[in-house]
């Protein structure tokens, strides 16, 4: 096990919600419920659930563009929830994002070079003429044609599009990457390309990596460690092999049989999970599971189960795991 | 797994998708003929208004007593009113009005829309109430009746009717500025300014304002025949442009009432209105189009 | 659907009280008083005891906030007082006896509007690119750059001067409506143009459209059933504002066919200095304006089932 980068402790992330003209306070959601893990010096974590289980807050929380509500969060040895502004800053180039809409994350109205010059002009790193060399070399890393410096974003397809953004949060050599569903708005053949460029950026740089991603194959692919999250809470927690081979929580379980079969000879599998995600506003009570899972009992509508070892390195919150 | 070959369709032409820089919107906007001729058509006015002086063939507000209510002749190319002035020079003089109140009541209102369209949006919370429920009031009132008070109250003049209209009419753009500010504020690419460290001065200089620029140019530029043709309309109700000075509304209100046999007093002032009020909303349209290409059919 | 009506009448009356209190202010600081001359003869000057008087009978001599809250008490009973300048009419008395001529001038520009405005955008959508088309474009670029006080001047010399077909202006037979509707209805017909031709437009290119025509429906069938029913809701949101608009009467219109409206009556209230005249046209005309909105927005929701009036967030 290599050196730890990044830990969350108890990591809460709540949100008010208003109702009416005036607003009347006091409801909240909890889109971020407890949640703890670590991430390894140039190590990937994947996180994986479906749309609005809390994946992306918890993203946009370590990027601390969301305030945590309690909890921790650690980051090569410093407690990011404690820094202030200009110490903070100071730590913020070793923490990157890449987002899910690569259209969406780039300013339409800048050249590419503009685009991944742009943290190296907040930071101001070095003179202009460094900047630029710095763009260009960028630019040859994620393998984005060298015309493309002076063109705007909206001539590229998707996938060059995430190139940008890639050498974007590469120009301040970060440590971490945030990886917002990075190809899950791409074409399949596409998917690959920059999945693959991720993962030998990866080896190059030492990177570590949050994978964030609603594709449990995807996630495999990348990753060492794997996440479920379920309505906001960290369902199970183990390495990728033992995720995909043997899960232990009938939600990572549903999760794996709804990738789809390439070999159609094989027989389908039963047991299709039925319902959709709760709402976080009517959260069901015990485990936040229960009114689709399968193996539900008594006890799983009174109380809900705790994360808790099952095998070396693999955790499960399930009272039948 | 490190040969990775890229397959993925190269660059596609420039105006498929999106809207991108202005050297862009310009190969547009050159393509649009009706534009073209619009725009020099601007440009001629502007420089006639600048250099009336020199262009005018006779004072405007001196009368040749001797030659009173003379119709078009080749010693005056449009005619003389009842004080014997020159029409055409009166004509010329008067674009320096219309362009003038156009214009600078457009920077006035920007000036004043902008910051506070800008800072509710930013701002949020009980600023963005405040600025809200204040234009909700200011637009409910009847604009031409409030121009009418206003100048009634503070007089007519040229720098009254800029005032009146920088009242009234700021909460089209601030109502502008703040929408976008909103809907940018959301977008991903102000989240990654954010997530590398970007203050607040980064994101406005860099992103806000280059993604606010383009709609509110277009507002402006349609908003000058706005301006022009209240100007126009209150200069003919004797509210607006106090003689001597004069515009193209003052002398078709003036004399209207001789338009059975001076007729050459009224149409000829109205042509030119009209012919200008044309040209910028063609103008505007143009930049509409050529800014932002997806935005219309 | 009570609770936004209610927030919204709420905001209407705030809406109400903000702009009498503008008008209210702004009005009294006009330079000069109702009774510094006589009946409007700038040479007779009243003398200063029966101006005091007179200042005293109308309430003038108390603070003006008094006086603002006197006005706030009356307007709620509907009570704006006598005029100044028409002696012994009420203020409603003088509106209620004018309106009517500013309601028929505005009905009437609004027939014709539509009638021009609808014909042109839905043979302009339906046979695009066609003489048809461009014929309503040029009537829409006619309308937006032609000031209407300008065309009124210009149909007034054509039609009534030179040609003598109809009177230079009066109420009293339909051939003196002609031209103050036509020069009137510019504003109109531009809007209601571009918004049908625009929608219609839109429809024909959705899929349901592309789908009806895909299964064989006659072009006249796509037209009635799926197209017209479609397009033409988004004129209600304009259609409301418009009519308002229209029957509140028109200055230059009015003034120039010398049309005796409520328009004509106001410009002259504020040359005389007219208090109440003033404030309960403008108030008036402010709710009115104001309520329409609000209806056209409640009218909306029950014309388009997708869309809902409570806010969501």
């Amino acid at each position: 096990m290599s050196e730890q980068l990044l830990e969350t402790i108890d990591l809460v992330k709540r949100f008010p919600i208003k109702r009416g003209f005036l607003g009347r306070p006091g409801a909240t959601i909890t889109a971020v419920d407890r949640v703890s893990l670590t991430i390894g010096q140039g190590e990937t974590l994947g996180l994986v659930g479906e749309s609005g289980c809390g994946k992306s807050t918890l993203g946009l929380t370590l990027m601390r563009l969301y305030e945590p509500t309690s909890g921790r969060v650690l980051f090569a040895g410093h407690d990011l929830t404690a820094l202030k502004g200009e110490q903070f800053q100071r730590l913020r180039p070793q923490l990157q994002m890449i987002f899910q809409d690569p259209f969406a994350s780039v300013d339409p109205r800048l050249t590419v070079e503009q685009i991944i010059r742009e943290p190296l002009d907040i930071h101001q790193v070095g003179s202009m003429a460094d900047r630029r060399k710095q763009v260009r070399h960028l630019a040859d890393l994620v393998r984005l044609p060298t015309n493309a410096l002076r063109r705007y974003p909206s001539e590229f397809s998707g996938g060059q599009q995430q190139r940008i953004g890639i050498a974007r949060a590469l120009a301040l050599r970060p440590k971490l990457l945030i990886c917002d569903e990075p190809v899950s708005s791409l074409d399949v053949s596409v998917q690959a390309q920059i999945l693959n460029l991720l993962r030998d950026l990866q080896d190059e740089f030492q990177l570590s990596y949050l994978f964030i991603s609603h594709n449990i194959a995807v996630t495999a692919f990348m990753s060492r460690q794997i996440g479920v999250m379920y309505l906001g809470r960290l369902v199970e927690l183990g390495p990728a092999k033992a995720i995909v081979t043997e899960p232990r929580h009938p939600y990572t379980q549903a999760l794996l049989r709804a990738v789809p079969e390439p070999d159609p000879a094989r027989p389908k599998r039963l047991r299709e999970m039925t319902g959709d995600v709760p709402s976080l506003i009517a959260r069901p009570t015990g485990c936040p599971f229960h009114p689709r899972c399968p193996l539900a009992q008594a006890i799983c509508t009174v109380e809900e189960p705790q994360l808790r070892t099952i095998a070396p390195d693999h955790q499960a919150a399930c009272h039948f795991a | 797994m490190a040969a990775v070959v890229d397959v993925e369709p190269g660059i596609s032409p420039a105006e498929e998708r999106g809207s991108g820089s202005f050297s862009r919107a310009w190969v547009r906007f050159r393509r649009n003929k009706a534009a073209i001729a619009a725009a020099i058509f601007i440009v001629l006015q502007f420089l006639v208004a600048i250099f009336a002086q020199w262009l005018a063939p006779y004072n405007p507000y001196q009368g040749d007593y001797t030659a009173t209510w003379q119709l078009p002749s080749s010693t005056h190319l449009l005619g003389t009113d009842d004080l014997g002035r020159d029409l055409l020079s009166r004509l010329i003089y008067g674009a320096r009005v219309s362009l003038a109140v156009g214009v600078i009541s457009q920077l006035v209102l920007l000036f004043i829309g902008i910051p506070i369209g800008a800072a509710a949006g930013l701002l949020g919370g009980w600023f963005d109430y405040l600025v809200q429920r204040v234009i909700d009031v200011l637009s409910s009132l009847p604009t031409l009746l409030f121009y009418i008070l206003l100048l009634v109250t503070l007089g007519a003049g040229f720098k009254n009717i800029i005032l009146a209209m920088a009242l009234t009419g700021w909460m089209g753009i601030a109502r502008i500025v703040r929408g976008q500010v909103l809907s940018l504020k959301e977008t991903d690419f102000i989240r990654a300014a954010r997530a590398m460290g970007g203050n607040t001065r980064h994101i406005i200089m860099v992103h806000l304002i280059r993604n606010t620029m383009t709609p509110v140019i277009v507002t402006a530029t349609l908003g000058v025949p706005g301006a022009m043709f209240a100007e126009a309309g209150l200069s003919f109700l004797g509210l607006g442009i106090a003689p001597p000075e004069t515009s193209w509304g003052q002398m078709i209100g003036a004399y209207q009432q001789y338009i059975q046999t001076f007729w050459h007093l009224t149409v000829f002032p109205a042509l030119i209105l009209a012919i200008t009020m044309l040209a910028w909303v063609i103008l505007g349209d143009a930049l509409q189009d050529a800014l932002s290409p997806s935005a219309r059919r | 659907m009570t609770r936004y009506i209610v927030t919204r009448i709420v905001g209407l009356l705030g809406v109400l009280l903000a702009v009498s209190a503008i008008t209210f202010f702004l009005m009294h600081s006009i330079p000069g008083g109702p009774f510094d001359v006589m009946g409007g003869d700038k040479a007779v000057q009243i003398p200063d005891d029966v101006k005091q008087q007179l200042l005293k009978l109308y309430g003038l001599d108390k603070p003006l906030w008094e006086q603002y809250l006197l006005f706030l008490r009356n307007a709620l009973r509907l009570d704006f007082g006598y005029s100044f300048s028409s002696s012994g009419r009420t203020v409603l008395q003088i509106i209620a006896a004018q309106w009517p001529y500013s309601i028929q001038l505005g009905l009437l520009t609004l027939a014709f509007s539509l009638l021009v405005g609808l014909f042109l955008g839905i043979t302009g959508a339906v046979k695009r690119n066609t003489w048809i088309d461009n014929l309503g474009t040029g009537v829409s670029i006619f309308c937006m750059v032609m000031p209407s006080f300008v065309l009124a001047v210009l149909l007034q010399f054509v039609f009534a001067v030179k040609l003598h077909w109809v009177p230079t202006g009066g109420w009293e037979s339909p051939r003196q409506w002609i031209l103050p509707v036509i020069a009137n209805s510019l504003g109109p017909i531009l809007t209601l143009h571009r918004y049908t031709r625009g929608s219609i437009l839109d429809v024909l290119d959705a899929n349901y459209v592309r789908t009806a025509r895909a299964k064989g429906m006659s072009e006249l069938r796509v037209l009635t059933v799926h197209v017209f029913r479609n397009a033409l809701m988004p004129l209600v949101t304009v259609a409301g504002p418009m009519i308002a608009h229209l029957v509140v009467g028109s200055f230059f219109i009015e003034s120039i066919f010398r049309i005796p409206g409520v328009g004509f009556y106001w410009v002259n209230a504020i040359s005389k200095r007219d208090y109440p005249m003033i404030m309960a046209s403008t108030v008036i005309w402010t709710a009115l304006i104001s309520l329409t909105y609000m209806l056209t927005d409640i009218v909306y929701t029950w014309v388009d089932p997708r869309i809902r009036l409570v806010k969501e967030q």
